[in-house]
């Protein structure tokens, strides 16, 4: 794997993937307010489950307490943050601070994004800032790393070592631009990439071959995204109003195929059917399980997918 | 060519309560062009704003004048014999930003307001539609991408997309909207040249964070004006 680098973020999520093991990673949605009990007790489910949670960022442009801090609390609790940043609200004053500050108090993976769009959220009226986008970003993390300089040029003292991360979304349109959108983010230094729920197995395949072809997943680490479906309203919904999501209707007919208590069961068997194939998969290194407000299924579902116990290192 | 939309009547008559003698300034350029300012949209509006000061008893005298250009001294001069001393106590523009500025700026001691909202630099599609296609930020980029401005067109002004949001052509925010990048990746693909958007586009600075000043090449700001 070309992606060693002669840095050691300190990052147990790179361990993992460095180490040649399978890795797990979940996600943590900060709450809306300031109760940190709400952190500790999502934290408290994915601890000794997962091998970094990703803590997002004001996600679906929605306002909450903020991703660093509450990275920090995850720390506190013993869980390893990959912290989340969106283009969408700060420029790149804001953040080259927040990578310091985050990086200081002991962030040491980050995934980069652009963000949704502010029309989505809470606030659609709000200016969107957009200073860099996404690619530029890891470029930017990147250049602060391993050169040692902020984007100006300056040089830091004693610059942030992040093990980085960034998105790719392997079904949004146009399908034969997906692989070289996941090229430019291996270029602009992405060490690790965390897909987007994966429901269409064959185009995920499809996909998967054609990144195998180009020689990408020999340079990055690549996590395959699964979201539990919860109920056949949920299947619904990801597949009509999600952009970028695809769901097939097969996945819809199989959950309908069950009795009703036993949906979610079922949405679980479907997501660690998946995981069982990953596992196997040349050129998919891990899978990040983003089991959207079902923190306290992960126990379980790490249990069936037989990822369990996760590696430790002194 | 720059376009506007009329202001809520309402937020005009609001602007206006108080001042009794009012001239209204059309523009024949691109705002008489894209339906918001010109003579007609002038003396249209004059009509509305009389017949709802009179409701409201509290009568207006308004007047109409459009000139050919208001970001243009040589046009605006035009008004110097109209707007006499005492005349008017304010004026209503319905020019584009950048002549609502310079009629302001020509008659300092009277209010001047807008009566529309500008609202970019567009192309007309269809008769009253009209779509933005450039945000002037100074350093263009059509070049490489097929001749589809990102900045105006990408909802995020995305240097490096298409992003994860397109959605079977069209943008994250909305199904009516397209996505730019998938069209820029469908024009270059067309002619052959996808290897432009396959490069890392770079972090740019922005050349639009401070009041823009341009001067061509041979040519320099009058003496009498320079400071």
């Amino acid at each position: 794997m070309s992606t060693e680098t002669n840095y050691s973020s300190g990052s147990n999520l790179e361990k993992v993937l460095k180490s040649g093991q399978f890795a797990f990673t979940g996600e943590l949605g900060p709450p809306r307010g300031t109760d940190v009990d709400e952190v500790k007790e999502k934290a408290h489910f994915l601890k000794g489950n997962v091998d970094a949670v990703n803590i997002t960022d004001n996600q679906t442009a929605v306002v909450r307490m903020s991703s660093w801090a509450a990275s920090l609390i995850a720390i506190q609790e013993g869980l390893e943050p990959n912290y989340q940043m969106v283009c969408r609200d700060r420029n790149r004053l804001a953040m080259q601070a927040d990578i310091l500050g985050g990086y200081a108090l002991g962030i040491r993976n980050m995934l980069c994004l652009s963000g949704d769009h502010q029309q989505f959220g809470d606030h659609p009226d709000a200016k969107g800032v957009f200073d860099i986008d996404s690619i530029q970003l890891i470029a930017l993390v990147k250049q602060m790393r391993d050169e040692g300089r902020f984007l100006s040029g300056n040089e830091i003292h004693k610059p942030p070592k992040m093990f980085i991360g960034a998105a790719s979304n392997p079904f949004a349109d146009p399908f034969e631009w997906r692989v070289h959108r996941l090229a430019k983010k291996v270029e602009a230094g992405a060490n690790f990439i965390q897909t987007q729920c994966i429901y269409n197995m064959p185009k995920f395949r499809e996909f998967i071959r054609l990144a195998n072809e180009e020689g990408l997943t020999d340079r990055v680490y690549i996590l395959a995204g699964v979201t539990p479906m919860k109920s056949v309203g949920m299947a619904r919904y990801m597949a009509s109003k999600v952009p970028g999501m695809d769901v097939p209707e097969e996945i819809i007919s199989r959950l309908k195929g069950v009795e009703k208590s036993k949906v979610s069961q079922e949405g679980i068997n479907i997501a660690c059917e998946q995981i069982e194939e990953f596992k196997a998969m040349k050129g998919v290194h891990g899978v990040h399980l983003m089991a959207i407000e079902w923190e306290h299924m992960v126990p379980q579902i790490a249990e069936q997918a037989k990822v369990l116990p996760r590696p430790v290192f002194s | 060519m720059i376009v506007a939309k009329r202001k809520p009547f309402a937020e005009i008559m609001a602007m206006l309560q108080g001042y009794d003698k009012v001239l209204n300034v059309g523009c024949g350029t691109c705002v008489s062009v894209c339906l918001a300012g010109g003579e007609r949209e002038v003396a249209v509006l004059n009509t509305e704003l009389e017949m709802a000061r009179r409701l409201d008893d509290a009568p207006i005298d308004i007047q109409g004048q459009t000139i050919e250009r208001q970001c243009d001294r040589e046009y605006l001069a035009e008004l110097d014999t109209i707007i006499e001393e005492g005349k008017f106590d304010a004026l209503l523009s319905m020019a584009c930003g950048v002549g609502i500025q310079f009629l302001a700026e020509r008659y300092p001691k009277i209010p001047t307001f807008p009566a529309v909202d500008t609202s970019g630099l567009a192309v007309n599609q269809a008769v009253g539609w009209y779509e933005e296609r450039c945000r002037s930020c100074s350093q263009c980029v059509l070049g490489t991408t097929g001749g589809i401005c990102p900045i105006t067109m990408c909802a995020k002004g995305l240097l490096n997309g298409p992003c994860g949001g397109t959605n079977k052509g069209s943008c994250e925010i909305s199904a009516e909207q397209p996505c730019a990048w998938f069209r820029i990746h469908e024009r270059l693909s067309g002619q052959g040249r996808l290897d432009a958007i396959r490069k890392i586009n770079v972090t740019r600075g922005w050349n639009d964070q401070t009041p823009r000043n341009l001067i061509q090449p041979g040519y320099k700001k009058p003496e009498r004006m320079a400071k």
